[in-house]
């Protein structure tokens, strides 16, 4: 028996279509080994790990190329045994379209894992203290693509006490399959990740959450919660899966948790603050690579979709592979003039090339045609914006105040509350590009903002050496006042 | 500054101002046709004049100001604005009337202001103002019901169109000869002159619940402003506040004194309160834009249009009430901002 269980609602959102089912068709297949890994130092939210490797040097698969010295920031593993080729910049995947700090690898072809991984563990055995450190160690980053470093996720500090652990199977972006893939291939290493996860962060329930789209996922992690025979819906070991509504965001974290729990993330707080942690299922199946296995993060299913294709497909792909040989075998391209983008049709991040790597954030590589060149009007206030914001922002007015410049304004409507979704977008009448006016207007007042703070300092400094000089003159003038005054009187008489 | 247009998300199907101009168009079609069957050819001829005045002035402004003719003559916003001053004028009006109206809409409430989306005024309701205050004797000159579907002896098209163009017929017939006075008129003079409304009523304008065939073309507009509300072409914040508005306050006065104020019912069917409501308050480029704000942007018309009927000095009071809540709709979004998800209500 489903025993039927509240759900609530969050703002806006869109019904899109999924087109998911063209990279369901074929199996998942672990991708083949380039000969050439480029692993930027940066695939996370945080300072960049440190070389820990020479060019020249041999190392082997799971070895650490770069460490973490940070809090906030995660080290980059050897995701197969070969030799260090380069450090140095390579073009990565930003929206800048600049070059960071890379190692590059070249695969010796024996994938040899490193000594003391690779071997099961029992994390029954481990602290909470010595979990974190395995899953910091390990380079586990949030694999939705927002990679921030797990670890620091999963220590809440002493004060806060959370009830409840989520993981996010939603996946609402169209095309993206790759955790749908992964619930259905790896449902049990799902569920024993986050029974340690439950446990290390002491909440009282986990959800695990799946978009009623992708019920054979659903089915597979009640199957692996209640043991192979009876698939039931009753919670086992305070752990549940919910299905939850398609409807475009409803896998954004604070939209999740609004749906599941009721509770709004406040503006400027974090889940914790309400008592939640949310991971994805790839990072709860990483953290079970990583606790109950010993290997770090070294690989991630990829989906490789869109009409651009000719073989949409799952792929396991290690870090570091380049797109284009990873686009090689998903069938190669099928169109002349493709357009890259990482992750989804909606929130993904349009590519320069394809000479770029796959990193831990890479969840989706979607080939689309470019699309022709289509014509702006002006904006007429028709609201649509308005009804299927998430965050019950007003994109007009928004759009209004980034194209005029008028930034403060911009800011005082919540432009740094937007999740940059792209509804408002996707149903505008006029065809304006609302979500890059807005991110425009972000990093205009980012920079702003540090340009403030700057000429703050320098003030200071200024007024420092203002009034050290001040006190110097005076102490100068002090000395010689004494002679000073007898020439005067000199003078007179 | 215009970022390129090639990011995410790229699922967006392009611009559809048009096909959304296009669908408050289709939904006015049979209040047309039933226009038409009350009150004869003048209609149609009266949205010929205002739809080639319109595309003609909006075509001249924008090669004046530079602008891609052809883009934005497709967004048929022009049209709009052309078939809704069309509806407010009386057929049979003098030709001039319509062209100059329409003209001052789309050269000066329009595109002095910027065009498309800029317009802080309802250009339709700019154009039948100035018509209002500079002529009102044609503009009060309203036909009975003459119309193909309803009168013994309906006027030929010939005849409409010289009494438009000449102001008189080849026999003999003039505009005053066929027109009678608006049900509102009918009402606020009879009042005026201290008849109970019932009284008024019973005379020869007044159809079942309001005025003889503007009953049946205003039904039509409400069928065509709920068609809009199902295609989710318009929300239904102004139309509803505006009606219930206007229905509350004319209750409740009609309840305190039924022989000097009209009931609800008679309010809501007669002028232009439906197609206030449906077509010209929901303009999006002059209206508030909050949801919460829509509502006050709503009320407030349907409260001034009350009141301008009852203690002012027009017969109707929508287009007078529309243009006073576009002055107040930047100040109303201001206020009516709403709560974002994650701020504590309130804060």
């Amino acid at each position: 028996m489903r025993f039927a269980r509240r759900l609530w609602r969050f703002p806006g959102g869109l019904r899109l279509a999924g087109n998911k089912a063209m990279s369901l068709a074929t199996p998942l297949v672990e991708a083949s080994l380039p000969d050439r890994l480029i692993l930027p130092l940066r695939q996370h939210i945080g300072a960049p790990a440190e070389p820990r490797v020479a060019v020249g040097q041999s190392v082997r698969k799971g070895e650490i190329l770069a460490q973490a010295r940070e809090y906030v920031s995660a080290p980059v593993h050897a995701p197969t045994s070969g030799r260090v080729v380069a450090i140095g910049e390579h073009p990565v995947p930003h929206p800048s379209g600049l070059s960071a700090p890379c190692i590059e690898l070249a695969p010796d072809g024996e994938d040899r894992w490193d000594d003391g991984l690779d071997v099961p563990e029992d994390p029954s055995s481990l602290s909470p203290a010595e979990l974190r450190a395995r899953i910091r160690a390990a380079g586990i980053v949030g694999l939705g693509g927002a990679v921030f470093p797990s670890a620091v996720k999963l220590t809440p500090g002493p004060q806060q006490v959370i009830d409840t652990l989520v993981i996010n199977g939603v996946e609402c972006e169209p095309y993206i399959t790759c955790d749908d893939t992964l619930m259905q291939t790896r449902p049990r290493d799902v569920v024993e990740g986050a029974r340690v996860l439950r446990l290390l962060v002491g909440a009282a329930r986990c959800i695990l959450a799946v978009e009623d789209n992708k019920p054979q996922a659903a089915q597979a992690l009640r199957r692996a919660l209640s043991g192979e025979a009876a698939e039931s819906n009753e919670p086992r070991d305070g752990i549940e899966v919910i299905q939850v509504p398609t409807r475009f965001p409803a896998g954004g974290e604070k939209q999740l948790i609004r749906v599941l729990t009721g509770r709004e993330v406040p503006r400027s707080g974090l889940p914790l603050h309400i008592g939640v942690v949310c991971l994805n299922v790839g990072t709860t199946a990483a953290v079970y690579d990583a606790v109950f296995r010993r290997r770090p993060l070294i690989s991630r299913i990829v989906t490789v979709t869109g009409p651009g294709v000719r073989r949409p497909r799952n792929l396991l792909v290690r870090l570091g592979t380049p797109l284009s040989y990873l686009i090689e075998q998903a069938g190669g391209y099928a169109i002349e003039r493709p357009r890259l983008t990482m992750g989804g049709p909606m929130m993904g991040l349009a590519l320069s090339d394809d000479t770029l790597p796959i990193t831990k954030a890479t969840n989706c590589v979607l080939v689309e045609p470019q699309p022709a060149a289509a014509r702006t009007l002006p904006c007429i206030r028709c609201g649509a914006c308005v009804d299927v914001c998430p965050v019950r922002l007003l994109p007009q007015q928004l759009y209004w105040f980034a194209q005029s410049g008028q930034y403060d304004k911009a800011r005082g409507h919540g432009v740094f509350d937007c999740i940059e979704c792209g509804c408002c977008a996707h149903v505008c009448p006029s065809n304006i590009p609302l979500v890059q006016y807005y991110r425009n207007a972000k990093s205009e007042i980012a920079a702003a903002e540090r340009e403030r703070s700057r000429a703050e300092r320098s003030r200071q400094r200024h007024e420092m050496r203002q009034q050290r000089l001040e006190r110097e003159q005076a102490a100068r003038k002090a000395r010689r006042r004494p002679a000073a005054r007898s020439t005067t009187e000199a003078g007179q008489s | 500054m215009m970022p390129s247009a090639a990011g995410t998300p790229s699922l967006a199907p392009g611009a559809r101002v048009g096909a959304v101009m296009r669908e408050v168009i289709y939904a006015l079609i049979p209040a047309v046709a039933v226009g038409v069957w009350w009150f004869g050819w003048g209609v149609v001829v009266n949205l010929a004049l205002a739809a080639a005045t319109a595309l003609a002035a909006e075509a001249l402004m924008l090669a004046v100001r530079g602008r891609p003719v052809w883009l934005f003559l497709g967004d048929a916003s022009a049209l709009v604005t052309a078939l809704l001053l069309a509806f407010a004028i009386p057929p049979l009006a003098p030709w001039w009337l319509i062209v100059f109206g329409t003209a001052f809409a789309i050269i000066a409430a329009k595109h002095l202001y910027g065009g498309l989306g800029f317009n802080p005024f309802n250009p339709a309701m700019v154009g039948y103002v100035l018509l209002l205050v500079s002529f009102p004797r044609e503009m009060s000159t309203w036909p009975a019901a003459i119309g193909p579907g309803v009168a013994a002896s309906p006027l030929g098209i010939q005849d409409v169109l010289s009494l438009v163009f000449s102001g008189h017929a080849g026999t003999g017939l003039t505009v005053d000869a066929v027109s009678s006075a608006t049900p509102l008129d009918a009402v606020r003079t009879g009042v005026g002159l201290g008849h109970a409304v019932d009284a008024v009523r019973a005379g020869g304008a007044f159809g079942h619940i309001g005025g003889k065939g503007t009953e049946w073309v205003n039904l039509a507009v409400l069928g065509g402003g709920l068609w809009l509300l199902a295609r989710r072409i318009i929300g239904w914040q102004i139309p509803l506040a505006l009606l219930a508005t206007l229905a509350g306050l004319s209750g409740l006065f009609h309840l305190s004194d039924p022989a000097r104020y009209a009931d609800p019912l008679f309010h809501l069917s007669t002028g232009a309160s439906l197609l206030g409501a449906f077509f010209i308050a929901t303009d999006p480029v002059s209206a508030a834009t909050t949801p919460r704000g829509r509502l006050f942007y709503g009320a407030g018309i349907g409260a001034i249009t009350y009141v301008i009927r009852t203690w002012g000095g027009y017969p109707d009071g929508i287009a007078f009430a529309v243009l006073l809540m576009n002055l107040a709709a930047p100040t109303i979004d201001q206020y009516t901002r709403p709560r974002l998800f994650g701020e504590r209500s309130g804060g």
